[in-house]
């Protein structure tokens, strides 16, 4: 087995069907998780965002919305604000834009992930959910590319196929696992100390 | 595998910072300060769309070809938005900024970072809505040229038209948005009189000086494409240009929290992200 550099943060995208999935993922977060999780869900522009107040009441990790130019901290999980694209600089703080939509979205997770990989390197594991379009699946192929981690949910299985069964045919390198094994595979890569 | 350093092409971060040096020796454009992952990803689609092999060969064509600058400054610069965007915003500024206005015999609006000219649109729509058009001065600024060109133009997309509506009855409209524009060949023009109380002025919040006696400033999503240092010069800019109590409008997503003229400032709308200047 190969020694990997070890993680400096969770980059995860969702789309159709994504509440549900993230639900079966981040609960399970245990209060000191030891990274940041930088969360993508493809939502509606003129929504308020509901899903940190969701979450807040689900999780044992904290959950916000990201802020432009904050650090990313262990142990947080943070959802792009709906209508701006989340990125990480390459201090590992994180930032918002109001670019073009990318693959319609905006938030694109392809932006998070590919941000992700340039900041972090091999560091970040990036995680492709259920979905109906194809984001994701280039900016999987760079965190791959920079020799970070990819995990992808099981199409057979998910919500929606299209987004994960894009992200296996661009990343055949990528982990693909159903849905229940996700938590425990990213506690498992980074193990509470 | 080893432990050693990662693989991480670090070659084309050296050539980023090159291209932005060379466009601010060459051009004085200062791209020096903008947030890097975004400026990052307008580059690399410019070098793309533009068809140069590497961000180096882009530059090579920068300093020698003068076409090229206004192709690439399109990229870096122009914002794509949209007219009453967030209008909770504009109906905060319709319900509690104008009736503080309404006390001054003349007004002038700043927007900062106009771009092509949906919020200069939309704030011309809102004044006149509410009766202050007469006696306001618009100034809207950009560092683009073309962007400038457009925002005098204005001319949209007919199928941005719907959402740019929506958004306006949002606000709290008083009048129907196609009071405003003629529709043509897909394209909705908006009415030049709009134009009447308006400069356009080329203006960059991180090389130029402040503006006068401004009661309102409106620049919103620009804010977050600077790092703090050139974010701390715009908002020193701000307070420079604002008259006694005068008002500024940020996006959604920016706030003052973190800047070193915050004291400057008191939170007028915080939701809306509008702060008044406080008494100097």
């Amino acid at each position: 087995m190969s020694l990997r550099p070890p993680l400096r943060a969770v980059a995860i995208g969702a789309s159709a069907g994504g509440v549900q999935a993230l639900s079966a993922i981040l609960p399970a977060l245990p209060v000191d998780y030891p990274l940041p999780v930088l969360v993508v869900v493809h939502v509606p522009p003129d929504r308020d965002n509901a899903l940190v107040p969701l979450f807040q009441s689900k999780c044992r990790v904290a959950v916000k919305e990201a802020e432009d130019k904050e650090p990313a901290l262990p142990g947080v999980v943070y959802f792009a604000p709906s209508d701006y694209h989340l990125m990480v600089e390459l201090d590992g703080s994180l930032a918002l834009s109001s670019d073009e939509h990318v693959n319609h979205s905006r938030p694109s997770i392809d932006v998070l992930f590919e941000t992700a990989a340039d900041a972090f390197g091999p560091g970040v594991a990036g995680v492709v959910l259920t979905g109906a379009n194809s984001d994701g699946a280039n900016g999987l192929r760079a965190i791959l590319e920079a020799g970070g981690q990819g995990l992808v949910e099981d199409p057979a299985a998910a919500y929606a196929q299209a987004m994960p069964a894009a992200a296996v045919a661009a990343c055949p390198a990528a982990d693909v696992l159903p849905l229940p094994a996700i938590a425990p595979h990213l506690l498992s890569l980074a193990p509470v100390p | 595998m080893s432990l050693s350093p990662s693989p991480r092409d670090g070659g084309e971060d050296i050539e980023l910072q090159l291209l932005l040096e060379a466009l601010f020796q060459r051009y004085h454009y200062d791209f020096r300060h903008y947030a890097r992952a975004s400026i990052k990803r307008r580059l690399v689609q410019a070098r793309d769309q533009l068809g140069f092999p590497s961000l180096s060969a882009l530059q090579d064509s920068l300093l020698h070809d003068p076409a090229t600058l206004p192709k690439l400054l399109n990229y870096l610069t122009v914002q794509v938005s949209e007219m009453f965007r967030d209008p909770s915003y504009f109906r905060a500024l319709r319900e509690k900024v104008l009736p503080h206005l309404r006390t001054y015999p003349s007004l002038k609006v700043w927007i900062a970072g106009c771009s092509n000219g949906e919020e200069l649109y939309s704030l011309a729509i809102l004044f006149r809505e509410e009766g202050l058009a007469q006696r306001t001065l618009f100034y809207a600024t950009d560092i683009n040229p073309q962007a400038l060109a457009a925002a005098e133009a204005g001319v949209y997309p007919l199928d941005q038209v719907r959402k740019f509506t929506q958004n306006h009855q949002k606000s709290g409209a008083r009048t129907s948005l196609s009071d405003y524009y003629v529709a043509d060949y897909g394209r909705a023009v908006f009415d030049k009189s709009l134009r009447d109380g308006v400069v356009f002025s080329d203006h960059s919040l991180v090389t130029d000086a402040a503006f006068a006696e401004m009661h309102l400033i409106s620049c919103r999503n620009v804010l977050i494409y600077f790092d703090r240092d050139l974010q701390d010069r715009a908002i020193g800019l701000f307070r420079d240009s604002l008259a006694r109590k005068g008002f500024l409008g940020l996006g959604s997503k920016e706030s003052l929290r973190f800047s070193r003229h915050a004291a400057a400032f008191a939170d007028f709308d915080r939701d809306d992200k509008i702060y008044q200047r406080r008494e100097p």
